[in-house]
């Protein structure tokens, strides 16, 4: 059944956007990831224009973060002062993130920026999540190995603008948690995700955040932060597509309520290295659209200004 | 002011006689609604003429249909470091959006070059540059380019002989609107021709417009984007609520 999108102005099969939402859904339940960094990709592919794909993208990453963030509220496991600093951080980001992709889009250059992001970023991750996982299997079957040691990072109490953070149990200065907000808010305006693949790794091993309170806090930011970055584009650039969304967000709910059941049964540190392949089979498909000669040298943009 | 040239130009040579166009459309509208997955159009007509069909060369028959003309910029790749990235670009001036072209024979031998460049009638006169930029580059590479890319996309086809004609009176043929359309209106023309020459013009518009669901969509996407971001942000939230009422509920059974 073919769907007419009324803002991305193309024509697409209602079951390919249903299958994709249902394929990153069963994904992101099953590693508890966002999955925006495999959706916008995967919109790329199936040819939905960029900017639509992004704008989009972000207003689909409210919907799955608050319904994750509803489960940790009841836990308790959200850190709200955190998240409100991340928070500011990230206005301030996506605002600059926003201009970025508007100014980039003049020259010719957002596709560019936009998949070089994902390259570097997919595989950094990627290439991380395999290596750590992989020592992680050696670790399990050597068992009287010791962790490694947590590093301290002296230099992150010396700021100023300390502020105590409850919930987390921390005494440190608001500017690490501003910049870091900062730098998710900027990824989220250009690359249409939510960014908690660096968000994660940065409060555990940067601001020294306790584990069991990461998640819910980041998902907490990554709301109020993709909410605005959706706004942004609704407002400046047209670019939501409020068809696609409705039919991406029904794929996947249905998909994380599958993917949540298979992830419980299976191991972690398979489920990391799985994820840490997929990571890394994204980026070498859109690292190989960079380095090989293109079919078509020739692209056609909506000109004028341009 | 050209039918006036034209009438003046018949009573100087009276032995050209009068030949018009009386042109049907199957449809006048085309509404892209939700389902929209292209369209076909028959067009057809009949040629009115006052004496007798005129024999020193055959009666042919052009169609074209052009959507509404939209500014282009045209990138060229380039190895920039290793990388593809867009390096050169080009602006071309408002250029047809959509464009099908139908004929009753081989556009070379019915239609002259002056005439192509008067009436606007192949794609090539077309799209035309704005200011012709002071460049080195290859510019009707550049041209070239969009044709290419556009005939693979389905949005510009020129197709040869396709026009039924019999009697030289009546004629029809068929153009198929594809399912990636722009909304607009869409200049349908019939060219009659002669000895390659054109003898008579008629011009109608084909109105696409989106309609219901996509139309309110997008009307409020353009004009209230506040609301319309707002209202996205909720459909999401609503979405998310029950997204983890739903599990909690399947998790207590």
């Amino acid at each position: 059944m073919q769907i007419y999108l009324p803002i991305a102005e193309v024509s697409v099969n209602a079951f390919l956007l249903l299958g994709l939402g249902g394929m990153v859904g069963i994904l992101s339940g099953m590693f508890g990831v966002g999955g925006g960094f495999l959706m916008t990709p995967m919109l790329f592919f199936i040819g939905i224009p960029p900017a639509v794909a992004v704008a989009t993208e972000a207003n689909i990453i409210v919907a799955s973060s608050f319904s994750g963030v509803l489960a940790h509220l009841k836990r308790k496991t959200v850190d709200l002062k955190m998240g409100v600093v991340l928070f500011v951080g990230g206005l301030m980001g996506a605002a600059v993130g926003v201009q970025v992709f508007r100014i980039l889009k003049q020259m010719g250059q957002v596709e560019l920026l936009v998949t070089m992001s994902y390259v570097v970023f997919l595989g950094a991750v990627g290439g991380l999540m395999f290596i750590e996982s992989l020592r992680a299997i050696r670790r399990s079957k050597q068992p009287y190995a010791k962790p490694p040691p947590r590093k301290h990072h002296s230099w992150i109490h010396g700021l100023p603008f300390k502020m105590r953070f409850r919930t987390s149990g921390l005494y440190i200065s608001a500017i690490p948690p501003l910049i870091v907000g900062a730098a998710v808010g900027i990824l989220a305006a250009i690359m249409g995700v939510g960014g908690g693949f660096i968000m994660v790794p940065a409060m555990i091993y940067l601001l020294g955040m306790p584990t069991k309170v990461v998640i819910g806090t980041s998902l907490f930011q990554i709301i109020f932060v993709t909410a605005f970055t959706t706004l942004m584009h609704a407002t400046t650039n047209y670019t939501v597509d409020m068809a696609m969304a409705v039919l991406l967000l029904l794929g996947g709910v249905v998909g994380a309520q599958i993917g949540t059941r298979i992830g419980l049964k299976m191991k972690a540190e398979q489920l990391r290295i799985f994820l840490a392949l997929l990571v890394l089979a994204v980026c070498g498909k859109l690292a190989l659209d960079l380095l090989l000669t293109p079919s078509e040298l020739f692209t056609i943009g909506s000109g004028g200004h341009g | 002011m050209r039918g006036l040239f034209l009438s003046l130009f018949l009573l100087a040579a009276p032995a050209i006689a009068q030949e018009t166009v009386v042109l049907g459309l199957s449809q006048n509208r085309v509404a892209i609604s939700a389902n929209f997955d292209g369209s076909e159009i028959l067009i057809f007509g009949a040629i009115k003429r006052e004496t007798k069909t005129p024999d020193y060369a055959p009666l042919e028959v052009i169609v074209a249909v052009t959507g509404p003309p939209q500014p282009l910029t045209v990138r060229r790749k380039e190895r920039v470091f290793g990388i593809w990235a867009n390096k050169y670009s080009v602006e071309f001036g408002p250029s047809p959006s959509f464009y099908a072209l139908a004929t009753t024979g081989p556009l070379n031998e019915i239609l002259g070059s002056a005439d192509d460049e008067r009436y606007g009638i192949r794609i090539r006169s077309l799209i035309r540059l704005d200011v012709t930029p002071e460049t080195t580059l290859n510019l009707p590479v550049f041209r070239d380019s969009i044709i290419r890319i556009r005939e693979n996309n389905g949005l510009y086809s020129e197709r040869e002989g396709i026009v039924k004609l019999s009697d030289e009176t009546l004629f029809q043929t068929e153009i198929a609107l594809p399912a990636n359309l722009v909304e607009g209106d869409y200049s349908t023309r019939v060219f009659l021709t002669r000895n390659r020459q054109v003898i008579d013009d008629f011009e109608t518009v084909i109105a696409v417009r989106k309609v219901g669901l996509e139309r309110w969509i997008f009307n409020l996407a353009h004009q209230r984007p506040l609301i319309y971001g707002l209202l996205s942000l909720s459909i999401a939230i609503f979405a998310g609520w029950v997204a983890s009422a739903v599990f909690r509920a399947l998790r207590l059974t």
